[in-house]
């Protein structure tokens, strides 16, 4: 049963939702209570919220046919914010961690594999930045546009593996995300088998 | 001079202007306690200690930061768990068994076991294998002390210790995921458990250890990464094998069991080659250098002499 978000708020509201976290982090930034190790925990939250407008970007979807709750209309604005909060991540790792150190970043990007993998997830997400708009939709075409954004998957599976490879031992919550990603992707593999079996049976049928 | 136990007002030891100002700082609940309680208590207990040339003269580490961001994976995986949980575990009393190789074994109550030793303040810094430091003082005695009077046989070679099981006030020893494989085991060479840097300790800015630091006997060695450093000991044995110690058996390519300070050996998923010194600059704070065996070469260089420090990391 279709539930109708005819009458709810536009994307703008999406967008003011989403500012709210960064928004916080600077003020607590402001008034120093980022705890004792700030750069860290300012780096670290940015990672988060990015992977956590990732995960609820690939709701959408399963939402809808699950629920018949269609928020279609607030996913380009999770995805962009999903976006900026991810730049803000590397920029944060950039200044106030490697410290603009051009040898430091260069060698971390190439030698340790938790940070290659968080700069290929970040690399996907800017062709979908970018092409997360209208124009982009009706000169790509809707079909193409589709099989680009599907570079969503990809991001979103490195980001939660770049989470988990960042932490010592196994400590939970990495592994949760990582957990609800796995749920997510899966979901939508076995909604595409289906797909392709429900069609390859179609044209079988037809060709008989 | 001997560590003053129990009994002893805190008042007769800290200037009176000092000791109310502290207490309001912290609080009647443990300015009340800590005239009662003595080491192994839940509150704070004043200590007598003396100063030692090992201390650095760096600026101290704040005690919110030193008390508020600890890695005890007994107690929960994120920085600021130990400072939630740790409340919860009693501390007294608590025994301390020294076994193995040693001429004189034995099991004691924690005011015994340290009762023979004089305190000392040692302010070391501190460098976290995940690439921040502080700068920390220690109120404790050196673990040569210890062991010289347990007396150790030829054949001992090592020094094991083991931290408290108890799941009913550790949360993290119990539940689905657990971070590490427990009891927390450390271990030292011999030699350097004899070293004058490697210390006991019972307390931290001249009180007893808050539970969430190690409470009420933590090692510390200031050449080595801080998880060396095991906390709530509650066993050290002698023994004639390097023992397993619980990061090495968490993941022995990335912990090894020497994990000595060095910056030209990185952890296998990230740089050793500069810490962040915690209070320092706020969100600006830049990076400094690590030191070769955290600054303490010229003391401890020694003990491994010969030895291929990227193969024995």
């Amino acid at each position: 049963m279709p539930i109708s978000t005819r009458n709810w708020p536009g994307p703008w509201l999406a967008y003011l939702v989403m500012f709210i976290p960064v928004a916080a982090l600077v003020w607590t930034g402001f008034n120093d209570e980022l705890g004792p190790d700030p750069a860290r925990a300012l780096e670290h939250e940015l990672g988060i919220w990015a992977l956590r407008f990732l995960i609820l970007a690939l709701l959408i979807t399963p939402v809808r046919r699950l629920t018949g709750l269609n928020l279609l209309r607030y996913r380009r604005a999770i995805g962009l914010t999903a976006f900026w909060y991810a730049l803000l991540h590397l920029l944060a790792w950039l200044v106030l961690d490697r410290q603009l150190d051009a040898g430091a970043i260069l060698s971390d990007i190439w030698k340790r594999p938790y940070i290659t993998i968080g700069m290929i997830a970040f690399a996907l997400l800017i062709p979908l930045a970018a092409t997360s708009n209208r124009y982009s939709i009706r000169r790509l075409g809707g079909a193409i546009w589709a099989r680009v954004h599907k570079l969503a998957y990809a991001a979103t599976a490195l980001a939660a593996v770049h989470f988990v490879m960042v932490v010592k031992s196994w400590p939970p919550e990495p592994l949760i995300y990582a957990g609800i990603v796995v749920v997510l992707l899966g979901y939508r593999a076995v909604m595409a088998f289906h797909h392709s079996r429900a069609s390859s049976r179609d044209v079988r049928t037809r060709a008989t | 001079m001997s560590i003053r136990l129990p009994k002893v007002p805190a008042s007769e030891i800290t200037p009176r202007d000092l000791y109310l100002n502290r207490r309001q700082i912290i609080g009647g609940m443990v300015a009340g306690a800590a005239t009662l309680s003595g080491i192994g208590g839940a509150a704070a207990a004043q200590l007598a200690t003396q100063k030692s040339p090992f201390s650095t003269s760096e600026p101290m580490s704040k005690k919110k930061d030193v008390t508020g961001y600890n890695n005890f994976y007994e107690f929960g995986t994120d920085k600021s768990d130990p400072a939630a949980n740790a409340g919860s575990l009693t501390t007294q009393p608590w025994t301390v068994k020294v076994d193995g190789l040693v001429d004189r074994p034995g099991s004691y109550q924690l005011e015994d076991f340290i009762k023979p030793f004089a305190l000392e303040e040692r302010i070391y810094r501190m460098r976290c294998v995940e690439g921040w430091s502080m700068v920390i003082p220690w109120n404790g005695f050196q673990l040569s002390e210890v062991l010289k009077q347990a007396q150790p046989q030829s054949g001992a070679k090592f020094v094991a210790f083991e931290t408290l099981v108890r799941p009913e006030e550790m949360p993290g020893q119990k539940g689905f995921l657990q971070a590490l494989d427990w009891p927390y085991r450390e271990g030292l060479r011999l030699d350097e458990a004899m070293h004058p840097l490697t210390i006991l300790a019972v307390g931290i800015y001249g009180e007893t250890l808050p539970n969430q630091n190690g409470a009420p006997l933590r090692l510390v060695v200031p050449w080595k990464y801080g998880f060396k450093g095991i906390k709530s000991i509650v066993r050290i044995s002698l023994v004639d094998k390097q023992p397993a110690t619980s990061w090495q058996m968490q993941n022995a390519g990335e912990y090894g069991f020497y994990s000595n300070v060095n910056p030209a050996v990185d952890h296998p998923r990230w740089s050793q080659a500069t810490e962040r010194r915690i209070g320092e600059g706020g969100v600006f704070a830049k990076r400094r250098d690590t030191l070769p065996f955290n600054g303490y070469g010229e003391q401890v260089a020694g003990l491994y002499s010969g030895m291929d420090l990227k193969a024995n990391f």
